[in-house]
């Protein structure tokens, strides 16, 4: 888990760590499964270190038994950087590209058939993101980011038959 | 109802059998040097309570296919059944019964009438059938309400949302208990909301017991199918089932760890 999430997560309001996982459960809905539960604690305790948060001493019971945590001022500084921050996940698709060149290079596999098991495997996740999608609630955090991954996924079924299309004109000239 | 009640009963004691099936489906345009292979010797067969889509780029022969299989269209050769009974060599008049009462079209642009509100479009099939107006009225109701547009039941075409027209459709063509609803790009002119909508209808009808077939390029009704097949230069050429296999973790379609 990225720690700028966890530390955005914390700008609201100085919070516990089962109410920032409860935020981002809120977020991700069922694609929250993919938060292990443990692994916020570690984050936090990174952070911590990193001077990034601290404990609110008020809320704090000095047994520990209950930790609130809190930005500090560079913990404040580091959130308002990376929501100005412009990045973006690069489509890694240079893998797949090279792997039907070598196939039909080398004569050890047909590329159409790499497309066609690779297409199955997409209209799978598809139907799984969809599926999940049709389930949420009306105005749902969550319905919004699986309409993200499922028109990745239609992009990528898209560029997946432009390269059969290729492939298949190649196949018939030679 | 009974009889729907009937219907579904039967459909769902009988999956797994062909309900709709061709073999060495053709039709040719042209002749000589300009012939054209519409749709190339298809065998298929769709199962009772599938849903089957049938994808390819445009032009590859796949809404010819579909008004073949609903008679739409007159094959070039081959064979055609539907539910036990052989529908390749019908007259004008036996295909248009057929098509009254044994299948529902669902189309791209919704066809419905424009000067006629909401159920009275889904009404009209069941009239020309030669229901009582009554029960016309009852059926039309009853279908709007499983559309979820109960409340739109008086409204023009032009006052509805283009999902809330193709669920009409979608209603209308259900309207006579076909055996079969073929739909050709239903979601055709729906934007990513509105396909939602109709994708979830077919996702209930499907789990009700009807049988589909959807012509699409939209993946994403493909993905809800039970089985795609893929079509090129009227041929099909290669098909992928869906349902069974593997059920995939949602946890993979993200990355949190970095």
């Amino acid at each position: 888990m990225q720690q700028e999430v966890v530390l955005a997560m914390l700008a609201k309001e100085p919070s516990q760590g089962y109410q920032l996982r409860a935020r981002l459960n809120d977020a991700l809905g069922p694609l929250g499964e993919a938060l292990n539960a443990g692994q916020i604690y570690v984050v936090l305790g990174r952070l911590e270190k990193a001077g990034l948060i601290g404990l609110d001493g008020d809320a704090t019971t000095r047994d520990h038994e209950r930790k609130v945590y809190v930005l500090t001022a560079m913990g404040q500084e580091r959130v308002s950087e990376w929501l100005a921050e412009v990045s973006w996940p690069k489509p890694d698709l240079a893998e797949f590209h090279l792997k039907l060149i070598a196939a039909a290079q080398a004569g050890l596999a047909d590329p159409i058939s790499i497309v066609d098991a690779q297409r199955r495997e997409l209209l799978r996740r598809l139907r799984d993101a969809q599926r999940a999608e049709m389930e949420e609630p009306d105005g749902s955090d969550a319905a919004l980011l699986l309409e993200g991954i499922v028109l990745r996924l239609q992009a990528d079924l898209r560029w997946l038959e432009a390269c059969e299309g290729t492939w298949t004109t190649r196949r018939r000239k030679q | 109802m009974k009889e729907e009640a009937m219907r579904k009963e039967e459909a769902m004691t009988n999956v797994g059998a062909a309900l709709l099936r061709t073999e060495g489906l053709r039709k040719e345009y042209g002749r000589d040097e300009s012939l054209v292979r519409a749709v190339d010797h298809v065998d298929l067969e769709v199962a009772r309570g599938e849903t089957l889509a049938i994808m390819g780029p445009s032009g590859c022969g796949k809404s010819t296919l579909l008004h073949l299989l609903g008679g739409l269209d007159q094959p070039s050769g081959g064979e055609l059944w539907l539910n036990g009974r052989r529908i390749d060599h019908l007259s004008e008049r036996g295909l248009a019964n057929l098509r009254r009462r044994e299948i529902g079209f669902v189309f791209q642009a919704y066809h419905l009438m424009d000067e006629l509100t909401a159920r009275e479009n889904v009404e009209l099939p069941a009239l020309l059938a030669g229901r009582s107006p009554r029960r016309a009225r009852q059926r039309a109701l009853a279908l709007l309400d499983q559309v979820g547009l109960a409340d739109r039941g008086n409204h023009l075409p032009s006052a509805l949302s283009g999902g809330q027209r193709q669920r009409v459709a979608i209603a209308r063509a259900l309207v006579n208990e076909p055996l079969v609803v073929l739909a050709d790009e239903p979601t055709g002119n729906l934007d990513s909301a509105a396909t939602l909508e109709v994708l979830r209808l077919f996702d209930h009808l499907h789990a009700s017991g009807l049988t589909l077939v959807i012509v699409t390029h939209d993946e994403r009704v493909a993905a809800t199918a039970d089985r795609i097949a893929s079509m090129r230069d009227g041929a099909l050429v290669d098909e992928t089932r869906l349902t069974g296999g593997t059920q995939g973790n949602l946890r993979d379609l993200i990355s949190l760890e970095r």
